[in-house]
């Protein structure tokens, strides 16, 4: 944007009149209104356009180009390759149209399915949160703990979650509560060692503070190492809502059901392959948007 | 009162990964109630150290720190302490900084509205009302480091402990905190003992100067009185033969008998 502007009223009257003399006006001349573009608030709000313009450029060519991508890939497939964009769009529409019927256990709506998931993510991963939190700041307040802790943590953490689908269904004989099972434990790490790691990482400010006011246990606990913890603990957090949500497809395709994984393996039973495309468009959206969320929450605790 | 604070015989020996390095020997001070005192060296001598002592927050090797005839054992709201880097804590407004100590020292005894008077008054009194329930993000180091001093003051208690409490601020804005300070002093008769490495600074504000050695085993090398008149005007004693006298002996203390080789 150009930065010169020129009134053309003004111009106007500048050339007509060159001279600085000006004739005796008959009557006092009335200001022409200034264009909306050169006022103060058009500016800005040209400014704001250009802004949000330049801004939404780069992903608007970076979705356009994948989309032509996709095309590309689906037409030279042939007969037999990947559904295009158009094709996939048809039936999302048609699949979103009655998000949430219900035809028996094994044929629900995308919405039910959806929510289904959601709902084993909150579960899994609230008892995650309310065992994870306070192991965590029992291992970053005591050092024999932490070292108890460490050798455990480290053998188990990098366990790929599925892996412990099979002891979930021996111990509970149940699917439901083996799914959420598996969510539990492989949230669980990074709640556990963000918040212990905040705990270790408060400032030695703070807690020469706390000792110089004599301050007890409880106040130690509410007034710093709390809100000090808060911030990893919300990292924690978002990490492991990530991996809940990861697991959650995959744990539901072998356990079956319901939620977005059955659906997915269901489809691909059916052979409905863009219905496979949606969903790993859906699973993809809820992930964004439960990471926005927590960005969000996290954005309320940064105090600096 | 002659000995209110009084430190005999101090040392303050550390074990480190290179063997023990003894920080502090041999200190000797005695304090009297009211009395503002300035611990002056260079940088790495152990004032920090000694103030650490009286706090409590460090333990000495040997020797005996008294505090109205009492031991001082570990950190107590007795003694308030002003941080160099203002150490507020940052999800608490000033307000609720000052509240925190207020409430540890008085909470037992005294009602909430009691608690919330003195909270105020602490807060007026470093010229802090308007900014009472701001957050520390929201406002000046200057003005931090007055609610620091505030939540010190607030507690009451026999002796201020201020480690370089100006040392992170710019010029013109630690001018006005000294200023600030001295009335406060005055206000208050706290007994005071202040770390700094400004000659300036030090000379102002205190009665006596305690110029410290080099480490390691460094101590108290010698006791400058400084007998100005109080209320002290920072412009009238850039004229006063006196007060320059004062400032060259504690020149010639740091830069002639215990010059520090650069690094």
């Amino acid at each position: 944007m150009s930065a010169v502007t020129f009134n053309e009223g003004r111009l106007d009257d500048l050339m007509n009149h060159p001279t600085t003399i000006k004739p005796a006006a008959k009557t006092p001349a009335r200001p022409r209104p200034t264009p909306f573009f050169q006022t103060e608030r058009g500016r800005a709000v040209l400014e704001w356009l250009g802004a949000a313009f330049r801004k939404a450029l780069p992903p608007v060519i970076g979705i356009a180009l994948f989309v032509l991508l996709w095309q590309i890939i689906s037409t030279s497939g042939g007969e037999h390759g990947l559904p295009g964009p158009v094709k996939t769009w048809e039936s999302a529409k048609l699949l979103f149209a009655d998000p949430f019927y219900d035809r028996g256990p094994n044929d629900k709506g995308i919405g039910w399915n959806i929510l289904h998931s959601l709902y084993r993510v909150g579960i899994g991963f609230g008892l995650a949160a309310l065992v994870g939190i306070p192991l965590g700041f029992m291992i970053g307040r005591f050092k024999f703990l932490a070292g108890m802790a460490a050798p455990i943590i480290s053998l188990l953490r990098p366990v790929s979650p599925l892996a412990w689908l099979p002891i979930g269904l021996y111990i509970f004989k149940q699917t439901e509560p083996a799914s959420l099972w598996v969510i539990f434990i492989s949230s669980i790490w990074p709640i556990i060692l963000n918040t212990a790691a905040g705990v270790a990482r408060v400032p030695q400010d703070y807690l020469n503070v706390a000792r110089v006011l004599n301050l007890s246990e409880w106040k130690i606990f509410t007034r710093i190492l709390f809100p000090s913890v808060l911030p990893y603990m919300i990292t924690g957090i978002q990490l492991s809502i990530g991996v809940a949500w990861l697991v959650i497809v995959a744990a539901e395709m072998l356990t079956g059901g319901t939620g977005i994984g059955f659906w997915v393996w269901d489809e691909w039973n059916n052979l409905n392959v863009e219905h496979i495309l949606i969903a790993i468009f859906i699973v993809g959206i809820v992930g964004l948007l439960l990471e926005q969320a927590l960005v969000l929450i996290a954005k309320q605790f940064n105090y600096e | 009162m002659d000995k209110y604070l009084q430190i005999e015989n101090a040392e303050m020996v550390f074990n480190t990964k290179k063997g023990r390095f003894t920080a502090l020997t041999g200190v000797n001070l005695k304090v009297k109630q009211g009395e503002f005192i300035a611990l002056i060296g260079h940088s790495g001598c152990g004032k920090s150290t000694l103030l650490n002592l009286v706090s409590g927050l460090l333990d000495a090797t040997n020797g005996v720190l008294l505090l109205n005839d009492r031991e001082i054992k570990g950190p107590g709201p007795d003694r308030g302490m002003v941080f160099q880097q203002h150490s507020l804590l940052p999800w608490l407004t000033c307000y609720g900084n000052v509240y925190l100590a207020v409430e540890r020292v008085f909470g037992a005894r005294e009602s909430k509205k009691e608690l919330k008077v003195r909270t105020e008054a602490a807060l007026e009194l470093v010229h802090l009302a308007h900014a009472m329930h701001m957050l520390p993000a929201e406002i000046s180091g200057g003005m931090k480091q007055r609610v620091g001093i505030a939540r010190a003051l607030a507690m009451e208690p026999k002796v201020l402990l201020m480690d370089e409490p100006f040392g992170a601020l710019d010029a013109l804005t630690r001018a006005s905190l000294q200023d600030e300070l001295m009335r406060i002093v005055a206000e208050t008769r706290a007994t005071t003992l202040m770390v700094t490495h400004d000659v300036d600074e030090a000379v102002l504000l205190s009665d006596r100067i305690a110029m410290m050695t080099n480490g390691p085993a460094a101590t108290i090398g010698e006791v400058l009185t400084v007998d100005l008149e109080r209320p002290r005007d920072r412009l009238a004693l850039a004229e006063n033969a006196h007060y320059h006298h004062l400032r060259g002996r504690v020149l010639e203390f740091l830069y002639q008998k215990h010059i520090k080789k650069a690094a």
